[in-house]
């Protein structure tokens, strides 16, 4: 295995590792506040639909994303009425947006399109590949130049983003008042009503934050990542994003490791079919299966215990 | 006095949940340019005014009784079972190894078998998840929804590399032998001719899925066992104060779910493909999320849900035969179902008490 093979898998590594990155993200934010997020996957999944057939329709890839976001959004706003309003089971409410995107896509997809439930492919209207400066000078310094050239440059905006979305979400959530306000309401959210704020709208605000980053996930996918949507294209990635914030204990640096091991396995799964290691012979099914399996290790806890936000998953309900 | 009575929580809420649910769906359906009204008929047509078409929504119901059981039991305790899907895999493998490996003389035999094949598979692929939120406090939705992801990809496997005929192209086993075959509802109520039921997948296994129905309102509502599980789901401090480990009942309580899911895999695999294929759970593991909120987690309760969504799938296969309204059609409604019976409860629930405080105070 030589060094370009090597930046090939690492370099596909961070482009499969963004959307996993976005969503964890998003959960972060939701279950920092109390509000546990089963519905990544449905909320991704929407957006990607959208942002592919508003992509295709308007010619242009920023109209998609937005249009994706919106449609992230309202996701949000359904489990944020399901769960804050009316204090129903944020789990259930999870399992039930992810049914709607998944059934909701290939229908209008079919509506629209009527290509098996898919979008049109995307000539133009796509997130191409930015070359940084000096990505093709450098190419042949030693080492060092392939590896800008190759892993650094040439990834779409929204790869960069992302990755720039994690000092942010630090920041915000370790460095402003509504980020202490934001973890407070996740811990102890009698204490954080008792200081006079309101409760359901800073988990409003965190779940609209988690609905933004979705929409950038699902609008990846769809219009970065692939040329178009197909049905059920997030294909669980909302629940390994899920996997990866535990793995991560709800803090955004490890966030960004979780996210990357997941898309390190998800590259080496993709490149390789059968691996065999002479004695023998690693099904590719194996491979497929590996990021569920770690997930499965890790959350039996053999890295350590990861001890979630203390409110997350319970509604809260005033004192009178 | 701050309740309402019980057959307004039974009955009248789930109803108008389904009911909001309902007009969703036909906003859904005038949405993409058909008439609900001419789709509703089309669909009760098409699963109801026909024996055939019973017999297509008698088959379905089969698979979600199973799934929802597996759901409810599992809620009595407290658990979120979202991995019915993943076990009635499993369950499917079983009988299919049941099947094809042990010389069964009558399919009476072999049904007993392949029953204990499909609930201990079924049961054990739940036991892992149950193990670790059980000892590790590792949350039993994500290990559940990853146990799927898994089941789905052992199946592949096993198919691929191990049951596929030599020469055969498709990911499936070969037929079962002649023995194992379940008989159908036509064998059963028209001796094997006549139009009754012809050419629906309705099988004997719809009984195994009644009797099942009332096994476990044996135990929920009947035993020791069922009232412990109940106790756990109600108060975890209380049970564990009156002597309960929760340890062992969710143990338990997962095993039982795991292994009423794993029942599912006779109905698909040995009653109507008579071999095993990939894929072969369609779904119904979560559509038993649905059908346990729908029914109250009561098993009676189940049966009508199943039935309901027995006819929905049958009737969504007729649209997607005869009009433009696509198949997931049949999701988009399980989804706003779930949502609203589950999720959204309360927004039909305080209204409700609170018309029916404003009648108490007046009578």
């Amino acid at each position: 295995m030589d060094l370009m093979t090597i930046l090939q898998i690492l370099d596909s590594t961070v482009r499969l590792g963004t959307p996993l990155l976005l969503m964890c993200l998003a959960g972060l934010f939701s279950e920092r506040a109390g509000v546990v997020d089963i519905g990544l996957e449905g909320k991704a999944l929407a957006a990607a639909f959208f942002s592919a057939a508003f992509a295709y329709y308007s010619g242009s890839v920023w109209v998609g994303m937005l249009v994706g976001i919106v449609a992230a959004i309202c996701f949000s706003l359904i489990h944020g009425v399901a769960s804050i309003t009316f204090r129903g089971n944020q789990l259930i409410s999870g399992v039930a947006l992810n049914f709607l995107a998944s059934g909701l896509t290939v229908l209008v997809a079919q509506t629209w399109f009527a290509q098996g439930g898919r979008t049109p492919t995307l000539e133009n209207a796509r997130f191409s590949g930015i070359p940084l400066p000096g990505a093709e000078a450098l190419r042949d310094v030693p080492v060092l130049g392939p590896i800008y050239a190759e892993l650094i440059s040439g990834h779409s905006i929204l790869v960069y983003v992302a990755f720039l979305l994690v000092p942010l979400s630090w920041w915000v959530l370790y460095r402003t008042r509504f980020g202490l306000r934001l973890r407070a309401v996740g811990e102890n959210p009698a204490a954080v009503d008792t200081a006079g704020i309101s409760v359901v709208r800073l988990r409003f605000a965190a779940i609209l934050i988690a609905g933004v980053l979705c929409g950038l996930a699902g609008s990846y996918l769809a219009t970065g990542l692939q040329a178009g949507f197909t049905r059920e294209m997030t294909a669980g990635r909302g629940y390994i994003a899920l996997a990866a914030l535990i793995f991560a204990k709800w803090r955004p640096w490890y966030c960004l490791s979780a996210t990357m091991l997941f898309g390190l396995l998800q590259a080496v799964a993709l490149r390789y079919q059968n691996i065999d290691l002479g004695a023998f012979v690693i099904p590719v099914q194996f491979m497929n299966a590996l990021p569920y399996i770690l997930t499965i290790v890790i959350l039996a806890g053999f890295v350590g215990a990861a001890i979630p936000p203390r409110a997350s998953g319970d509604p809260y309900v005033k004192e009178r | 006095m701050d309740r309402m009575p019980v057959w307004a929580d039974v009955v009248l809420i789930p109803l108008i949940s389904l009911l909001l649910a309902a007009a969703l769906s036909a906003v859904a359906i005038w949405a993409i340019g058909e008439n609900p009204w001419d789709a509703f008929a089309l669909m009760v047509d098409g699963a109801l005014m026909r024996s055939s078409g019973w017999g297509y929504t008698l088959y379905y119901a089969t698979n979600f009784i199973f799934c929802g059981l597996a759901v409810s039991v599992a809620f009595h305790a407290k658990l979120f079972n979202i991995g019915g899907e993943g076990q009635a895999v499993i369950g499917s493998l079983g009988v299919a190894l049941c099947c094809l490996y042990i010389p069964w003389p009558h399919w009476t035999i072999a049904l007993l078998g392949s029953t204990v094949f499909a609930a201990l598979f079924g049961a054990l692929w739940a036991l892992i998840p149950a193990y670790l939120q059980a000892a590790r406090g590792s949350h039993i939705v994500i290990t559940t929804i990853m146990f799927n992801f898994i089941a789905a990809a052992l199946l592949n496997y096993v198919l691929v590399n191990h049951l596929r005929p030599v020469g055969a192209m498709e990911p499936a086993s070969a037929t079962f032998p002649e023995a194992t075959h379940l008989p159908n509802f036509r064998d059963i109520f028209a001796g094997g001719e006549g139009v009754l039921f012809r050419g629906s997948p309705a099988n004997v296994t719809f009984f195994v899925a009644l009797a099942a129905c009332l096994l476990v309102w044996l135990l929920i509502w009947r035993t020791k066992l069922g009232y412990e599980i109940r106790s756990q789901g109600y108060s975890e401090s209380g049970a564990k104060y009156a002597g309960i480990s929760p340890f062992r009942i969710i143990i338990v309580a997962m095993l039982i779910s795991g292994g009423l899911a794993g029942l599912m895999g006779i109905n698909v695999t040995q009653g109507e493909a008579e071999r095993l294929i990939l894929n072969s759970a369609e779904g119904a593991g979560f559509i038993g999320i649905a059908v346990a909120l729908m029914g109250r987690n009561h098993p009676f309760g189940v049966l009508l849900a199943s039935i309901l969504f027995g006819f929905l799938y049958q009737g969504g296969a007729e649209l997607a035969m005869w009009t433009s309204i696509p198949r997931e059609l049949i999701v988009v409604i399980q989804a706003l179902v779930i949502l609203f019976t589950g999720a959204l409860d309360n927004m039909v629930r305080w209204p409700l008490e609170r018309v029916f405080m404003a009648m108490r105070q007046e009578g």
